[in-house]
């Protein structure tokens, strides 16, 4: 007989409950981590910034909320073109100097870029946490012995459409091909007319894109700080090592399995656990399968 | 149709080319041949804009190419097969073949180019689903001068099209060539298989460390005295 019948519809099936939150979860940290995947896999550049483009537009969406009345739905529509056209600016201004310098010059750069975005933040809005409660995340839904409000489901769904269209994008599409061939052999791009300065413009500005829809989407749920990027985008890099290095199909099966380890190391051990199995997680992989789990071909397959 | 005026090339320190001039005439296959080392490769850069000349000048069509990047010299009809392939050998050979016709001129004529290039090379027509870097040597070669074709090259530069191929398959990429430029395509290839490209040329010249040290037509090369001694073997 059907457990979640026999509990009756007010009741959690925990099961099915830590199935249904990892779900959820894993398409965010997905939405989060693809767009680093992303960018690494191209441009060969881990931005240690990222997770401040995620707390931009996380305030985006608490101010549009606060001081406009605007959802956090409405808000993405626009958010995704203006992280876009912030990602082109960041790129002039910042990385399109060290695209060909050393690891140590791009690290200290994107480091540097995530300190002064947190600083910036925390001048302009002040330290506090900002929460928003638009309706959806009062709105509790529940099906087989489950509960979870509507801006978890929305959240997840929104993130889990953008990734599988990004994944669509980089297969089939001539631009997509273009990026990959980029990343593959730079000179032999260029000898075929390819721009490749436009190539890693474009990479960054839709890697950046996708870290700020994600800032939005979980908006409803999380609150808004200066340094609210970092909780998000230290799991992230579990993900990217996890699914290998560049590879869109293995962050979204890293992000599963990370937010599978954070959802039952929570309910087993608590809370405060969580970390410590990220980077139990992590360092597992380094040691086992520095490649990622889902093969040896490493980064340059992108999505072959 | 290309010219090189005096070019000096350099990596960082060490120059590559010295005072290079030769003049590359439209419609027929020019030879570069020359021992390892002797800046063939570095030539081909010059022109395709991978490598930036320090003094001298390439002219293309009458147009001094100084300021035209890299990636712009193809929509100009300059294409470089490199030496190795360089296929993207994670992409499938139709993968690779369409990224041939990035450039805008291309684009317009993909899927006729396509067609040509599939019968020029039916092998690839068989292979069009297969990764680029699991084909055979003469296989790549084959994905390799398709993709530059896919490019509608008015030049085509082709850098040691018959590295590491079997004899057989070394003369059926000769005999390519030939109906290549016999379409209309202005070829510069660069060769080790000395005697088999100066039989080919119209027109040839040799290079040894970084300079231009004969000149002439392909086959009045092929009876030189200095070419004997230095590359046939005679
Ligand atoms: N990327 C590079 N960095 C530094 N030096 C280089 C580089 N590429 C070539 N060279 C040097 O420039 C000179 C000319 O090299 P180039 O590759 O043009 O020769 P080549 O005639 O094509 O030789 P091969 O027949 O071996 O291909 C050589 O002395 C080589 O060592
Ligand atoms: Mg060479």
């Amino acid at each position: 007989m059907d457990p979640a019948a026999r509990l009756g519809p007010a009741q959690i099936d925990v099961v099915a409950q830590l199935a249904v939150s990892t779900l959820l979860l894993g398409g965010i940290y997905a939405l989060i981590a693809v767009g680093l995947t992303l960018i690494f896999g191209i441009m060969r550049v881990v931005n240690f910034a990222h997770g401040e483009f995620l707390m931009l537009g996380m305030y985006l969406a608490f101010f549009a909320f606060t001081l406009r009345g605007v959802d956090p739905y409405l808000v993405l529509i626009i958010a995704i073109p203006i992280f876009y056209l912030v990602g082109l600016f960041v790129y002039v201004l910042v990385m399109r100097g060290v695209i060909h310098a050393s690891h140590n010059v791009q690290i200290f750069t994107t480091v540097g870029l995530s300190t002064a975005l947190q600083n910036i933040a925390l001048v302009m809005w002040t330290g506090d946490f900002r929460i928003i409660r638009p309706w959806e995340s009062s709105v509790v839904l529940r099906a087989a012995g489950t509960a979870f409000n509507l801006a978890q489901v929305v959240a997840f769904a929104v993130a889990v459409a953008l990734t599988v269209a990004l994944m669509a994008f980089m297969k089939w599409t001539h631009t997509g091909r273009v990026m990959r061939a980029t990343a593959q052999d730079r000179d032999a791009a260029t000898l075929m007319g390819i721009d490749t300065d436009r190539v890693y413009r474009l990479t960054f500005a839709i890697g950046i894109a996708c870290v700020g829809a994600a800032g939005v989407l979980v908006s409803p749920l999380y609150a808004a700080y200066p340094q609210a990027g970092l909780q998000f985008v230290t799991l992230a890099y579990v993900v990217v090592v996890l699914g290998g290095l560049g590879d869109m199909a293995g962050a979204m099966l890293g992000s599963l399995i990370v937010a599978a380890v954070e959802v039952g190391g929570s309910y087993i051990f608590g809370a405060a656990w969580k970390e410590v199995f990220y980077f139990l997680l992590f360092i597992g992989v380094l040691v086992f399968r520095p490649a990622g789990l889902l093969g040896q071909r490493g980064a340059e397959t992108l999505g072959a | 149709m290309l010219r090189l005026e005096a070019v000096d090339a350099f990596y960082g320190d060490v120059q590559a080319l010295f005072g290079i001039s030769l003049e590359v005439p439209a419609g027929g296959i020019f030879a570069l041949v020359g021992a390892n080392a002797a800046g063939k490769t570095t030539t081909l850069r010059v022109v395709s804009g991978l490598v930036a000349p320090r003094h001298g000048r390439v002219v293309f069509d009458g147009r001094d190419l100084a300021r035209v990047p890299a990636a712009q010299r193809v929509e100009l009809g300059i294409v470089q097969v490199p030496e190795g392939r360089r296929l993207f050998p994670f992409m499938t050979v139709t993968e690779n073949l369409l990224l041939g016709a990035h450039a805008v001129r291309a684009r317009a004529e993909r899927d006729a180019t396509l067609r040509y290039v599939y019968r020029l090379f039916p092998v690839l027509e068989e292979r069009a689903a297969q990764l680029a870097g699991s084909l055979s040597g003469g296989e790549q070669q084959m994905c390799a001068i398709g993709r530059a074709l896919m490019a509608r090259p008015r030049l085509l530069m082709l850098d040691e099209p018959t590295l590491g191929l079997a004899p057989v398959l070394v003369g059926r990429i000769f005999e390519t060539v030939r109906t290549i430029n016999a379409d209309g395509v202005t070829v510069l290839l660069v060769e080790q298989n000395v005697r088999q490209a100066l039989t080919l040329a119209t027109h040839a010249c040799v290079l040894e460390s970084g300079k231009l040290v004969l000149e002439g037509a392909g086959r009045a090369l092929l009876v030189d005295e200095r070419l004997k001694r230095a590359y046939l073997g005679l």
